[in-house]
């Protein structure tokens, strides 16, 4: 096409009134010359006149066919049948509200979910090659993956062949001081290699290199451009100052940029270079499991072969890696995808909602065809109307398919509005530990997603409903047997709104049987009293901390000045919390089972205490005594453990006065007895067992933890008083990071956070589903008593009484829904499968759970029918018949 | 767009003497600029009245030209206060014509072969 053609086009388009003008102007110029040619013939002025008209014909075709003529006619056709859409619908607002309501609802939940999910399990990670990306893992004597320890790290490092390179990280909290408020930083220690395996460069400065990961080397680290920003005024500030961390001075060298996504991570600012290495001597913190490794396999290696290859290596031990029996590699390791091991915890919990969305769409598609179906039996004689006048098929297709793309498009765009609305609250409600959170959002995949459904459910619901009533319009012309004689159609409907309450029902199972999950769990008792109880982690950070007797003086006065604020009734120390995330766990040895090798019977969590603790939690006593004032250093070593740990050692029999050694003191140490059983504690959710567990006096460890958890019961509210123990711990020394402050209760329900994240998401789907089966229900009942208010009006001339009026209604409702309840037991009992990790204390055929969403559903189609009944109560016999 | 599609515009009549107006307008315009009704009697005259040209049509194929850039168009006054829209060559009008006349005179020429051939 010329650029004249183009622009001739344009301007045809634009200023239809000029082009217009222009032609009848042309087709009036040419009538009058051919009358006056006709004239100078010598015809009359009339007779001239209408020799010319039969000649030139009438102008408004001729005008109509220049017209036409051009392909700008083609988009005129178009948006004149979008104009008529708009006015039709407009016309509707009932149906144009439900329809485009319930298309946005379908789009716009699906599109949420897929922007959440699409980063979390579709998306590569954003790295190089990141398919090479793997993490290693060690068994526990469980069974279960654990992170490995640095000796296995050194030993897999040297003597597999597998990978291009591997890199070990281990946790690191340091407290920044000097500037500003004392803050404790998320980080790691990060072994050669770490940023390079993600490709990853620093923004500013440098990274790592060999020198810096040597003993005795000066100081240095790494900021999170995040962290730079937030502390140091910039990326180029802070690259070659001096930051106080943990009381010492660290030489920033590089920032890492904003994109650096840390998958393993993700909340890490800060990092240093791991610098222990791992010796014969098994007592030290590199034979700890806490170190998380990663690997990028060489070229040709495939995760089994590398596998193979740790588990040789496992079980031929040599003489240059001596290992103790706690890492003895004999399983090999566990070698999965990195992007398996982020996303694995959050996988389940996904797929459901994924399940339920995917529902809740199909129940809106149905929804909008029931719905369309139902406007076009109303246009039967629109249609009719128009082909008799002469419009072909295609042209009533044409034109109904560009209503169905309009209606679409209308609800395509408040989808994409309420899938923002989705991704903000899927965001809020997410669970802590949800995988690369920070890459959900709104992304152009999820557009052009919700874009294509959105036209694909708009042609298809579009076109089904539009053949039908053009070629019963075809066929029957315009004959109005159709309002007396629903027949078919109705039944179409009808099956509709049975499948609609089936899945609406289906989505309802899954989402009760997790309300009763999370309500069981929520009530199993976590074996302490949370009421009133708030904790604060407190942070001895700097060289005045330096030794043991430091730390235990300032636990003991900070105690003091704590117990002395009112409201305050008891208060004590804690090296971790229960339902808090803390782990720290030790293999022990048993006097009285030296046969057991150290650390192969289990591991114990180790809680290092102030007395005050049992009060502040009110853990109850079982056998012998608490912790008290008297055992401190020097004198013998006490321990209390809990009852689960009682029963492994002696079974029913009494556990006091067993002696144990515990992590460092394995092998020569002094040996613990037990002095007291305490009640079990759940430590990692509500939902699993308490682990055993052992309780010692913080001065009676073998090193004084330099982080504790403040744990003070309160007479009342226990927030209002955290300004006030803050200001007293401060008292005692202003320069110790105070975080984490949170109460019992918080703790309680957040380990509670992935089930009720899981159930939040599906209770929104279910009830939306819910609500979108009742407004089909509406749509199907109602329609159905607008067909037959003739046949309603003469039963009620014959004296029906408006009760049984009602109970016709009615039971047609109640039909329809329990047909659809049938349907959709079965299918929640299917679909409940997807949940069945995810639930707590009840069965996927929980009975209440059924009976429950039985009545709901009931309940809604009741509601449903409500409204119709009355219209039918309300029929004017004479009027109903006088209509036809 | 394909006249086969479902949003395919109602296009009229094609076959070949849509071509030969063309070439037909062509021609007559290739001697002075006329407008649509000077166009059609032109036609008329010269053929002896074998071609009766439609009005529909012609105005048609002169909008067609136009945009084509074989034509082009001005409002010319007609001294009785009304105007008439007056069409003359372009470059390219005359080029085509040229191509249009060859190819003529080269078709004609072998269907009156044939013609002659089989009588």
């Amino acid at each position: 096409m010329s650029f004249r053609q183009l622009t001739r086009a344009l301007r045809a388009l634009f200023t239809p009134r000029r082009t217009d003008a222009e032609v009848s102007e042309e087709v009036a110029h040419y009538l009058e010359e051919a009358t006056a040619a006709h004239l100078a013939q010598g015809m009359t002025p009339d007779g001239a006149r209408r020799a010319a008209l039969i000649e030139v014909g009438r102008p408004a075709s001729v005008r109509e066919e220049v017209r036409s003529s051009g392909w700008e006619h083609g988009i005129e056709v178009t948006l004149r049948d979008v104009r008529y859409g708009l006015r039709r619908l407009v016309r509707s607002p009932v149906f144009t509200l439900t329809a485009v309501s319930t298309l946005a609802i379908g789009v716009g939940a699906s599109t949420a979910v897929f922007s959440a999910v699409h980063p979390i399990l579709l998306e590569p990670l954003p790295f190089p090659d990141a398919g090479r990306l793997v993490t290693l893992q060690d068994w526990n004597f469980e069974g279960y993956p654990m992170p490995s320890t640095l000796g296995t790290f050194d030993e897999v490092r040297t003597r597999s062949r597998s990978f291009e390179a591997i890199a070990a990280t281990d946790q690191w909290r340091p407290s920044l001081t000097g500037t500003g408020a004392p803050e404790r930083l998320e980080g790691q220690r990060i072994s050669v290699g770490y940023f390079g395996l993600f490709g990853a460069i620093p923004i500013a400065g440098r990274g790592f290199v060999e020198e810096d990961h040597r003993l005795g080397e000066p100081r240095v680290v790494v900021l999170s451009y995040r962290l730079a920003e937030r502390r140091f005024g910039g990326a180029r500030e802070v690259v070659g100052r001096d930051i106080d961390l943990n009381g010492d001075p660290y030489l920033v060298i590089g920032v890492m940029p904003p994109g650096f996504d840390n998958v393993l991570a993700p909340s890490a600012e800060i990092w240093a270079p791991l610098r222990e290495q791992a010796s014969g001597d098994f007592s030290g913190r590199e034979w700890g499991h806490h170190y998380d490794l990663v690997g990028r396999l060489a070229g040709s290696v495939s995760l089994e072969s590398a596998s193979r290859e740790i588990l040789a290596i496992g079980q031929a031990p040599v003489a240059e890696f001596p290992r103790p029996s706690w890492a003895n590699l004999s399983q090999g390791l566990l070698i999965r995808p990195l992007q398996a091991s982020v996303t694995q915890s959050a996988k389940p919990a996904l797929y459901a909602i994924i399940a339920a969305v995917t529902l809740l769409l199909v129940i809106a598609s149905v929804n909008v065809a029931n719905l369309l179906l139902a406007r076009g039996a109303q246009r039967h004689e629109e249609f009719a109307m128009r082909m008799a006048l002469g419009a072909s098929r295609r042209r009533v297709l044409r034109q109904l398919l560009t209503e169905s793309v309009v209606l679409s498009i209308l609800g395509g765009g408040l989808g994409l509005l309420v899938a923002q609305l989705g991704v903000l609250g899927l965001l809020a409600a997410s669970p802590p530990g949800l995988p690369r959170v920070g890459a959900i959002r709104l992304s152009l995949a999820a557009f052009g997603f919700a874009a294509g459904l959105t036209a694909a459910v708009g042609i298809l619901v579009g076109l089904v409903p539009a053949l039908g009533a053009s070629r019963r319009a075809a066929r029957e012309g315009m004959h109005r047997s159709s309002t007396r004689n629903p027949g078919r159609r109705s039944r179409t409907r009808s099956v509709l709104v049975i499948a609609e309450v089936g899945l609406a029902l289906t989505l309802l199972v899954s989402a009760g049987l997790l309300l009763r999950s999370v309500d069981r769990l929520t009530s199993v008792a976590p074996g302490f009293d949370p009421a009133g109880v708030i904790t604060m982690q407190v942070v001895e950070a700097g060289h005045e901390f330096n030794s043991d007797a430091a730390r235990l003086q300032f636990y003991e006065q900070a105690l003091e000045t704590v117990r002395a604020v009112p409201g305050v009734t008891e208060a004590g120390f804690t090296s971790q919390l229960p339902l808090s995330g803390d782990v720290d766990g030790y293999g022990y040895e048993d006097q009285a089972h030296p046969e057991v090798r150290p650390g192969e019977d289990g591991a114990a969590l180790r809680y290092a205490v102030t007395p005050g603790y049992f009060a502040a939690m009110r853990i109850p006593l079982l056998a012998g005594r608490l912790l008290d004032g008297s055992d401190r250093s020097g004198a013998p070593l006490a321990v209390v453990i809990n009852q689960g740990f009682s029963e492994r050692l002696v079974g029913k029999k009494s556990a006091l006065g067993q002696r144990l050694r515990f992590g460092p003191q394995m092998g020569n140490g002094q040996w613990m007895e037990v002095v007291g059983v305490v009640g079990d504690v759940k430590h990692y959710s509500l939902g699993v067992d308490a682990p055993a567990v052992f309780y010692t006096a913080n001065s009676q460890w073998a090193w004084v933890d330099n982080v504790a958890s403040l744990v003070v019961r309160t007479s009342g509210s226990p927030v209002t008083l955290v300004p006030a123990i803050k200001a007293a711990v401060w008292s005692v020394n202003p320069n110790v990071p105070i975080q984490r402050v949170q109460t019992m209760n918080g703790f309680i329900s957040a380990s509670a956070g992935s089930r009720r994240f899981t159930l939040l998401a599906i209770s929104v789907l279910a009830i939306t589903a819910l609500l979108l089966a009742g407004v089909g229900l509406y749509g199907v009942i109602a329609g159905s008593v607008a067909e037959r208010v003739r046949e309603i009006g003469v039963r009620t001339a014959l004296g029906a009484t408006p009760l049984a009026v009602v109970g016709q209604v009615m039971r047609q409702a109640v039909t329809l829904t329990l047909l659809g309840i049938v349907i959709g037991i079965g299918g929640g009992f299917a679909a409940s499968r997807v949940i069945a990790k995810m639930l707590f204390g009840v069965t996927r055929m929980d009975p209440l759970t059924y009976i429950g969403v039985i009545l709901v559903m009931v309940a809604i189609a009741l509601l449903a029918s409500w409204a119709p009944a009355r219209r039918a109560v309300g029929v004017d016999p004479l009027t109903a018949l006088r209509s036809e | 767009m394909s006249g086969d599609s479902l949003f395919a515009m109602p296009t009229p009549k094609t076959d070949l003497i849509q071509g030969t107006l063309d070439l037909l307008i062509l021609k007559t315009l290739s001697l002075q600029p006329l407008h649509g009704f000077g166009i059609a009697r032109r036609i008329e005259q010269v053929s002896r009245d074998v071609f009766k040209v439609n009005p529909g049509s012609l105005l048609t194929a002169l909008q067609r030209l136009e945009r084509g850039g074989l034509l082009d168009a001005e409002w010319r006054g007609t001294g009785n206060s009304r105007r008439a829209r007056y069409y003359s060559l372009t470059r390219s009008g005359r080029k085509r014509l040229e191509d249009e006349l060859e190819d003529w005179k080269r078709r004609s020429a072998a269907v009156a072969r044939l013609l002659s051939a089989e009588a």
